[in-house]
């Protein structure tokens, strides 16, 4: 997945099980329209922090659930259909309904108590801040 | 396999109106739900991230066009990892009836979303006609 050029670029295994688990996606997603990836997500990073973005047109904060665990963040919500009043009806209807969930695996633990969660015209942004225990730290070295 | 995932979420417009752009990047055409009620009919359409100012929507000889020009916001000291969607303009256009009454259109922009209003003509909302009986 994303991270692969930022950490464990050289370990085979790891390789292995995102390439099997892009294929289980791929293969998920085939023939079964309904069951589409949502949302679409892009995501930043840096060495201290990463910031996920989504694009959830028609809900507000109160309709977007975000928990984090560990180095797993889950976005979840409810996209709700128009209710329809007597008379009413559809000539289209192209927008997605329905309940989502995603998780997405970050590629460091993160600090839980420094998440920056907004949503701003329908996207989501989440900002989130690697654990300090995590954070590479530089050693002296003395001279004897 | 990103590539992949892209087509299926957000639909490239195809052909605008076979005139040239000024502007460049993707082109997007949004999703979108009409909705006929009695006295109108409710156009949705998912555009996410832009601001009011930056929404087009134009009345001209029966044709609305709806457009939204988006100004990417790329945030500073971070790089794109991983990418499934992309951002771009969004264009679309659809052809009404004579039954629409043209100068009480309304817009509304919020959370992403543009609603749409688009009141029935007098004479085309359906009535309903007592039948007396002797």
């Amino acid at each position: 997945m994303y991270w692969r050029n930022l950490i464990n670029a050289t370990d085979p295994w790891q390789e292995m099980t995102r390439l099997q688990r892009d294929m289980n996606r791929l293969f998920d997603d085939f023939g079964t329209s309904t069951r589409r990836t949502f949302p679409a997500v892009n995501i930043w990073s840096n060495d201290e922090a990463v910031m996920i973005t989504a694009e959830l047109p028609g809900l507000d904060s109160n309709d977007i659930h975000l928990s984090v665990l560990d180095q797993n963040v889950v976005i979840e919500g409810n996209r709700r259909q128009a209710e329809l009043k007597e008379g009413e009806r559809y000539h289209r209807q192209e927008r997605g309904i329905g309940e989502f969930k995603r998780t997405i695996q970050l590629p460091f633990p993160v600090n839980t108590e420094n998440v920056n969660a907004r949503v701003s015209n329908g996207i989501l942004i989440v900002t989130l801040h690697r654990a300090e225990q995590d954070k590479p730290r530089k050693i002296e070295i003395k001279a004897s | 396999m990103a590539t992949n995932e892209k087509t299926i979420q957000k639909k490239e417009t195809e052909n605008i109106q076979k005139t040239e752009r000024t502007r460049s990047g993707r082109v997007f055409t949004p999703a979108t739900d009409i909705i006929e009620t009695n006295n109108d009919i409710v156009l949705l359409a998912d555009m996410p991230g832009l601001t009011k100012e930056n929404i087009d929507v134009k009345l001209e000889n029966n044709q609305l066009t709806i457009q939204g020009y988006v100004n990417p916001e790329i945030p500073k000291e971070y790089l794109l990892s991983y990418s499934e969607y992309d951002v771009g303009d969004y264009y679309r256009a659809f052809t009404l009836s004579d039954t629409i009454d043209q100068g009480k259109i309304e817009a509304e922009y919020k959370n992403g979303l543009l609603l749409l209003r688009l009141p029935k003509a007098e004479k085309a909302k359906s009535r309903q006609i007592a039948v007396n009986v002797d």
